[in-house]
């Protein structure tokens, strides 16, 4: 299995480990509901160092991004972060992902560390533009600070500026404690937060200079664990659970991240014949009525008819009761409405609400 | 912690015998494996168990587990509440944290479980 730069760290910190993707990461460290919580109302620190990245430059870059992209990354300037999709051909999502444009011959694109490979795989296929093209995941570690006291944590490790100038969904090339760290204010868990780009050398030497400040306030270090419970309150879908290549952005509700006019790009025509046809199913967010859990892959009941199935799902720290995304088909319910999950052959009560389920 | 006096199975199940009732429950090893118990799933009174057979599932915020009965009986009482108080589990996993009591159609089954020596030794395997 793969390692992040930080994994004796983690071990040092008595981390429980788990699979994921290939990668061997923390999942917890003190318990899900503690980091969670942490997470919520003070910070917390996460190592996130999977993730990959692709460097797109050079003659081309600009055109190669937009081609690729659902969103309109021609709207960007420099030093903007922009969340989009990658669709194949027939409007499946290859991965979701976030677009840093440095400038436009310069983009740094975050995707799932599951999909390195595909990914990677997919730019180079498509690339008939010029640009170039490298995988820059194994020298780039990626520290995540979120939490209502994440910019008083971070800001007196950056003298040469007032972090909370930063807008969300942009990002500066910075020094955080001396080490040049692309400053990015984005994040997962529906928190105020930055998301740290290092080299993978310098990222024991960022941690280790912000984990004291983190646990001086009461904050935590944050596994994978608390990860997808704070990204399921927060309404954020996860690639691999929610959708994959066989999903088109319709059917989970990711459409508002597609901009169809006056641009090109891959999977259009497919889509917007999808959207002409009409959507068959759609995502909606649930919430149980009783104590019971329901997890991916378990069926949704409207009365006796089949409707759907839970694509995630777990105890919501934050709400006392559990959560869930489900992939249903269109249009057979809406907000309030009752639904059943079946858990262990038994129907549980739940209605369907609106996303995100925790509001800041 | 290891509680002295009671058989434990492989699985983390406990059983502590008065008589011909088993009270049955999860050991404080597995319980802080778990962490944050936000669910439990119990057999009716009345329900006949099999040794070594699932009777019921916990679940904490990761997942849930399946739950095994240490002994065959009939299900006599069970720990109601922990529908509203799951969290016993993880605070007094020998007390207040107890799921079921069985009376034992065949006491003698116990003695094909770990003692509390057996048990520690085969968490320190797990663990190794």
């Amino acid at each position: 299995m793969k390692r992040t730069p930080l994994y004796e760290t983690h071990k040092n910190l008595n981390a429980k480990f788990t699979e994921f993707g290939g990668w061997e990461m923390p999942v917890q460290y003190s318990s899900i509901v503690t980091e969670h919580l942490a997470v919520r109302s003070i910070a917390g620190l996460f190592d996130l160092s999977h993730m990959g990245e692709i460097e797109v430059s050079g003659q081309g870059a600009n055109e190669l991004v937009q081609k690729l992209s659902t969103n309109d990354v021609g709207r960007l300037n420099d030093g903007r972060v922009l969340y989009t999709l990658f669709c194949n051909e027939t409007g499946g999502i290859v991965d979701d992902l976030l677009v840093y444009r440095h400038t436009d011959n310069h983009y740094m694109l975050v995707i799932n560390a599951t999909n390195i490979e595909k990914d990677m795989a997919w730019v180079e296929t498509c690339n008939d533009t010029g640009a170039e093209v490298k995988n820059i995941s194994e020298d780039t570690a990626l520290i995540a600070l979120q939490g209502p006291q994440a910019i008083d944590l971070l800001n007196p490790f950056v003298p040469e500026r007032d972090v909370s100038k930063i807008p969300y969904f942009r990002f500066v090339l910075g020094e955080v404690a001396g080490i040049r760290t692309v400053i990015s204010r984005t994040g997962y868990t529906g928190e105020v937060g930055f998301e740290l780009y290092v080299p993978a050398v310098s990222a024991e030497r960022l941690w280790t200079t912000l984990y004291p400040a983190v646990i001086a306030v009461g904050g935590q270090p944050v596994g994978l664990g608390a990860r997808d419970t704070l990204r399921l309150e927060a309404g954020l879908r996860l690639y691999g659970m929610d959708m994959n290549d066989d999903t088109n952005p319709f059917e989970v509700g990711l459409s508002r991240f597609i901009r169809f006019k006056n641009r090109q790009f891959i999977g259009k025509k497919a889509l917007l014949a999808e959207k002409k046809e009409g959507i068959t199913k759609q995502m909606v967010g649930f919430q149980m009525l009783d104590r019971a859990v329901a997890r991916a892959g378990y069926a949704i009941y409207q009365g006796d008819e089949r409707i759907g199935s839970v694509t995630s799902g777990a105890p919501s720290p934050s709400l006392k009761c559990s959560i869930g995304f489900a992939s249903i088909e269109s249009p057979a319910v809406s907000e309030n409405e009752k639904i059943d999950v079946e858990i262990r052959g038994k129907l549980h009560p739940a209605k369907i609400v609106e996303m995100p389920f925790i509001k800041n | 912690m290891i509680s002295p006096n009671l058989r434990y199975m492989e699985s983390h199940e406990w059983a502590r015998q008065e008589g011909d009732i088993a009270t049955i429950g999860i050991s404080d090893y597995a319980q802080s494996e778990i962490q944050d118990i936000v669910y439990v799933e119990l057999p009716e009174v009345g329900t006949e168990l099999t040794q070594k057979t699932e009777f019921g599932v916990i679940e904490s915020v990761k997942a849930a587990f399946d739950l095994y009965a240490p002994v065959s009986g009939e299900v006599i009482e069970v720990n109601e509440s922990l529908l509203d108080a799951p969290e016993q589990v993880n605070e007094s996993p020998y007390d207040e944290g107890w799921f079921l009591k069985i009376r034992m159609t065949d006491p003698s089954e116990l003695d094909a479980l770990l003692d509390a020596d057996g048990y520690q030794a085969h968490i320190e395997a797990e663990h190794a």
